[in-house]
C-alpha cells in the first residue's frame, strides 16, 4: 500500500457522492489495474451519478456496463484480481448485493487463504446503502454487519465527503477485499472540499469528530450527522458528548473505542440496521470485555428495529431520531 | 418444456443458424429439422442413455491437427493413463484412511486430458472439485493435490505457477472467474483464453448461467466445458435440464455449442482446440458439451445402487476411454502391448511414491489457520499467528 497521491487540487466543496467519483477518477488515472464494473455505470454514470464522466474519459473496456448479473460481475471480480487487476465494484442498491453473496463468501473473501496467500484479492464493492430516502421497497437496507461477519473482508463506511474521498482512495489501494458503504441519505446532504492529502489516517482508523467528556456516542455512516445534532442539543443542556465515528466497521478499531470509553466511562452506540447482532453488538461486547470496570453506566444501544425495513411511510419511525439517542443518553447517565 | 423449447427455439436457431454452427440435419433427427452439432464416435448403442440414442449419426469431426499428429495422440494417451493412476490410488488412500473422502472421475480421464492438451500453457483452466487432478498434469505434485483431501492447508497452492485457479467447491462459481481472469487479461495485453470446467449439475445453477451471458456480452476469450456425466449425485440428468443436449443452452447466449463423445479423446480435443482458437482471435465463447456417464459413485461416501442401476453403470464402464483409445492406437500401429503394460506401470508406481511423500508430509499447526486469511491482520487475531503489516506489504 503505497500513500495515494495529492489530489488534482480540486477546492469546489463537493458532495459525498461527487467525492466518491473523484476518488475513482483519481485511482483510475493513477493506476492503469484499476478497472469499475457495474450496472449503468458507463454513459449514465450509475442511478447516483457515482462514476459521472468516467467513462467517457477512461473508456468502455475500464469502466465496464454489464449485465444485471451480481453473482457474474462480482465473480468476474474475484477473476480479474486473479489477473492482477484492481477491480472496484458499484452494486447499485444495498439489498441487490444479496444475489452476489456466495461470490463475497465462499470467494472474494476466502481466495486469499485458499491459495496460500500466493493471490491477493484486492477489489473495492461499492455498496451505497441506508433509509431515509423515500425509496421503494428493499433500496434502503443496511447490510453491514452481515459482511463484517464474514472472516476475510474489510468493511468501512466514510460519514462525511472528505473521508468518502480518502477512505475509497484508500480501499482501492488496500491488498484485501473492501466492501465500501456508501450512506446513500447523505450522498447530497452536504458540501466539503476536498483534502489535497488523502487522509493520513488510512482506512482503518476510528475518527473523534467531536471531542466530548461525558459519555461516548458511538455511531458510523449515515447516522453521524444526526449524532452531531444530538450534541449540539446536549451542550445546550451541559452534557458534553464525544463523537466517534467509527468509519471501519470490520476491523473495529478497537483501541480508539476503549480510550474513548475509559475517559467518558458512559457509552451508547447508534446505527440505523436492525438491533440484533448488529455492529453496535460488537462494539457493547468489546467494551464488556476490556472496559467493564471503567463504566459508570449500562452500554445503550439506538438502533433499527429487528424487522424489515419498512415502507417509508414509517421509515422516520424506524430510524434512530435525535429524540431517540438523547433519551439513550440519559439513560447512559443516569 | 422441452416443447416449448422446441417451437420458439427452432426460429431463433434457423435465423442463427451460421453463427451457432447448427447444421441440417440429414436424418430428421430432431423435429425442428435441426440438431446441434455433435462431434464424436459415439458407435455404443444401447449403451447411450435413451434420449440420447437419437442422435447416432452423427458428424465426427477431422478435429485440429492436434488431434492427428502420432505424437499428439500418445502424449494425450500417457496424460489420461496419469490421471488414471492419480484416480485410482487416490481412491486406495481413501480406504486407507490416509485421506479424506474423495470424488473420483474414473472415465472422465480422455475430458480432462484433452482439454489441457487444447489449451496454451498461458491458458489458465477453473476447475470443479472432479478436475482435482488437473493441476498435476501441469505439475502439481500428487502429493500435494492429495493433501487438500486430508484436510491439511498444505494441499492450497499458487494458481499462477500451474494456471490453474484452485478446484470449486460450490458449483459453478468458479464460471464467473473464468470470465473476468479472461477480460482482465485481454485488458493488459494478453491474448490467454481461460478454459472452465462444469458438470450437468452445475448447468443449472444461476452462476452458470451469468456467467455464459456475460462471457458473451463482453465477447471474454473463455472455453465453456461441460462434462455431462448424467448425473449430479442422485440426480439424473432428466431432473436437471429439459433439453436434449445441454450445448442448446449456447443458442440463448448467443454463442456456439457442440456436444462431444466423452470417451473419444480425440473428438474432445478437436472440439475444444476449436473453441480455443476461437477465443483468441477474437471469436468469444462457446459451450463444449462433452457427454458421457458417471461410472463410479459420485464420491468415495456415496452408495449409488441407492439412486440407480448399476448394470447400466456396469455397460458403460466395457466403454471406458482408455482401453477404447488404446485399441485404436494399437490399431493405428502406434503401441504395442508392451507400452502399454509399461505405462501403466510407471504411472502407478509414480503415484505410489507420492502417496509414501503424503505420508511423511508435516502435519499442520493451529497457527495456518489464520495465515493467508489476509494480507493486514485484525486486532482480533491471536498476536503470533498473524503475519505482520510489514510482510504484507513487501
Ligand atoms: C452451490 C452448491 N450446491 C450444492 C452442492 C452439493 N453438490 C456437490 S456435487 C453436486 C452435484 C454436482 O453435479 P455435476 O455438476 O453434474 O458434477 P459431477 O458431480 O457429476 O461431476 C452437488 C449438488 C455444491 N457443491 N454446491
Ligand atoms: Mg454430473
Amino acid at each position: 500500500m503505497t500513500t495515494p497521491p495529492a489530489a488534482p487540487g480540486n477546492a469546489e466543496p463537493v458532495t459525498l457522492v461527487q467525492a466518491v467519483d473523484a476518488a475513482l477518477e483519481a485511482e483510475l488515472a493513477a493506476d492503469p489495474r484499476v478497472v469499475l464494473l457495474g450496472e449503468d455505470i458507463g454513459r449514465m454514470g450509475g442511478v447516483f451519478r457515482a462514476t459521472a464522466g468516467l467513462q467517457a474519459r477512461f473508456g468502455e473496456s475500464r469502466v465496464v456496463d454489464v449485465p444485471a448479473c451480481e453473482a457474474g460481475f462480482v465473480g468476474a471480480a474475484v477473476g480479474m484480481c486473479l489477473a492482477g487487476l484492481r477491480p472496484v465494484v458499484e452494486l447499485q442498491f444495498d439489498s441487490f448485493s444479496y444475489p452476489a453473496f456466495e461470490q463475497i463468501v465462499c470467494h472474494l473473501a476466502r481466495y486469499r487463504w485458499r491459495t496460500a496467500g500466493a493471490t491477493e484479492m484486492p477489489a473495492v464493492l461499492r455498496i451505497p446503502y441506508g433509509g431515509g430516502t423515500h425509496a421503494p421497497e428493499l433500496h434502503s437496507d443496511s447490510p453491514e454487519a452481515l459482511f463484517c461477519h464474514i472472516p476475510g473482508l474489510v468493511v468501512v463506511t466514510p460519514s462525511s465527503p472528505a473521508d468518502a474521498y480518502s477512505m475509497l482512495r484508500w480501499a482501492i489501494r488496500h491488498p484485501d477485499p473492501v466492501i465500501f458503504m456508501e450512506p446513500k441519505r447523505l450522498y447530497r446532504s452536504t458540501r466539503a472540499a476536498l483534502p489535497a492529502d488523502p487522509d493520513p489516517e488510512g482506512l482503518l482508523r476510528a475518527r473523534v469528530v467531536r471531542p466530548g467528556t461525558d459519555v461516548t456516542i458511538v455511531s458510523y455512516g449515515p447516522s453521524v450527522p444526526t449524532c452531531r445534532e444530538v450534541a449540539e442539543m446536549l451542550a445546550a443542556r451541559g452534557t458534553s458528548a464525544e463523537i466517534l465515528d467509527l468509519r471501519a466497521l470490520w476491523p473495529l478499531d478497537q483501541e480508539a473505542i476503549l480510550a474513548s470509553v475509559r475517559r467518558t466511562r458512559r457509552c451508547v452506540v447508534v446505527h440505523e440496521a436492525a438491533r440484533s447482532c448488529g455492529v453496535g453488538a460488537e462494539v457493547a461486547a468489546l467494551i464488556a470485555e476490556h472496559a467493564m470496570f471503567s463504566l459508570d453506566g449500562p452500554v445503550v444501544r439506538v438502533a433499527g428495529l429487528d424487522a424489515p425495513f419498512p415502507m417509508f411511510m414509517l421509515e422516520d419511525l424506524y430510524l434512530p431520531d435525535p429524540g431517540r439517542i438523547v433519551d439513550a443518553v440519559e439513560e447512559a447517565l443516569r | 418444456m422441452s416443447l416449448g423449447f422446441r417451437s420458439v427455439g427452432a426460429c431463433a436457431i434457423t435465423r442463427r443458424a451460421t453463427v451457432l454452427q447448427l447444421r441440417r440435419s440429414g436424418g430428421g433427427v430432431a423435429r425442428h429439422g435441426y440438431v446441434l452439432d455433435v462431434i464424436g464416435s459415439f458407435g455404443m448403442g444401447s449403451g447411450m442413455p435413451a434420449s440420447r440414442r437419437g442422435t447416432g449419426s452423427v458428424a465426427v469431426r477431422a478435429g485440429s491437427a492436434l488431434a492427428r499428429r502420432p505424437a499428439d495422440k500418445l502424449r494425450l494417451w500417457k496424460m489420461m493413463v496419469q490421471l488414471r493412476a492419480y484416480d485410482e490410488r487416490a481412491t486406495l488412500l481413501q480406504r486407507q484412511g490416509r485421506i479424506g473422502a474423495y470424488p473420483t472421475f474414473w472415465g472422465e480421464e480422455a475430458i480432462q486430458a484433452a482439454a489441457v492438451l487444447a489449451v496454451g500453457d498461458a491458458d489458465w483452466l477453473f476447475l470443479s472439485y472432479r478436475q482435482n487432478a488437473v493441476p498435476v498434469l501441469r505439475g502439481l505434485p500428487p502429493e500435494q493435490a492429495w493433501a487438500y483431501f486430508r484436510g491439511d492447508p498444505r494441499g492450497f497452492f499458487d494458481p499462477s505457477q500451474f494456471g490453474c485457479a484452485p478446484q470449486c467447491v460450490p458449483l459453478a462459481t468458479h464460471l464467473p472467474h473464468a470470465v473476468g481472469w479472461a477480460v482482465g487479461r485481454r485488458l493488459q495485453g494478453g491474448d490467454e483464453v481461460a478454459l472452465a470446467f462444469f458438470g450437468d449439475g452445475a448447468s443449472s445453477e444461476g452462476d452458470a448461467h451469468e456467467a455464459m451471458n456475460l462471457a458473451s456480452v463482453l465477447r471474454a476469450p473463455v472455453v465453456f466445458l461441460c462434462t455431462n456425466n448424467q448425473w449430479a449425485i442422485s440426480t439424473p440428468l432428466s431432473r436437471q435440464a429439459a433439453v436434449d443436449h445441454l450445448s442448446a443452452r449456447a443458442a440463448g447466449y448467443g454463442m456456439p455449442g457442440v456436444t462431444v463423445d466423452g470417451y473419444d479423446p480425440l473428438a474432445v480435443l478437436g472440439a475444444v482446440a476449436e473453441a480455443v482458437d476461437r477465443a483468441r482471435s477474437g471469436g468469444g465463447p462457446s459451450l463444449v458439451e462433452a457427454s458421457c456417464y458417471r461410472i463410479g459413485p459420485h464420491a468415495t461416501a456415496d452408495d449409488p445402487s441407492l439412486y440407480r442401476d448399476e448394470a447400466e453403470a456396469a455397460l458403460w464402464r466395457e466403454r471406458e476411454p482408455i482401453g477404447r483409445f488404446e485399441r485404436q492406437l494399437q490399431e493405428e500401429g502406434h503401441l504395442a502391448t508392451q507400452d502399454i503394460i509399461e505405462e501403466h506401470e510407471r504411472a502407478a508406481s509414480a503415484m505410489r511414491d507420492a502417496g509414501h511423500r503424503l505420508d511423511r508430509m508435516p502435519v499442520p499447526t493451529g497457527e495456518e489457520m489464520t495465515a493467508h486469511v489476509l494480507a493486514v491482520p485484525p486486532p482480533s487475531w491471536p498476536r503470533s499467528s498473524a503475519p505482520t503489516l510489514a510482510t504484507a506489504e513487501q
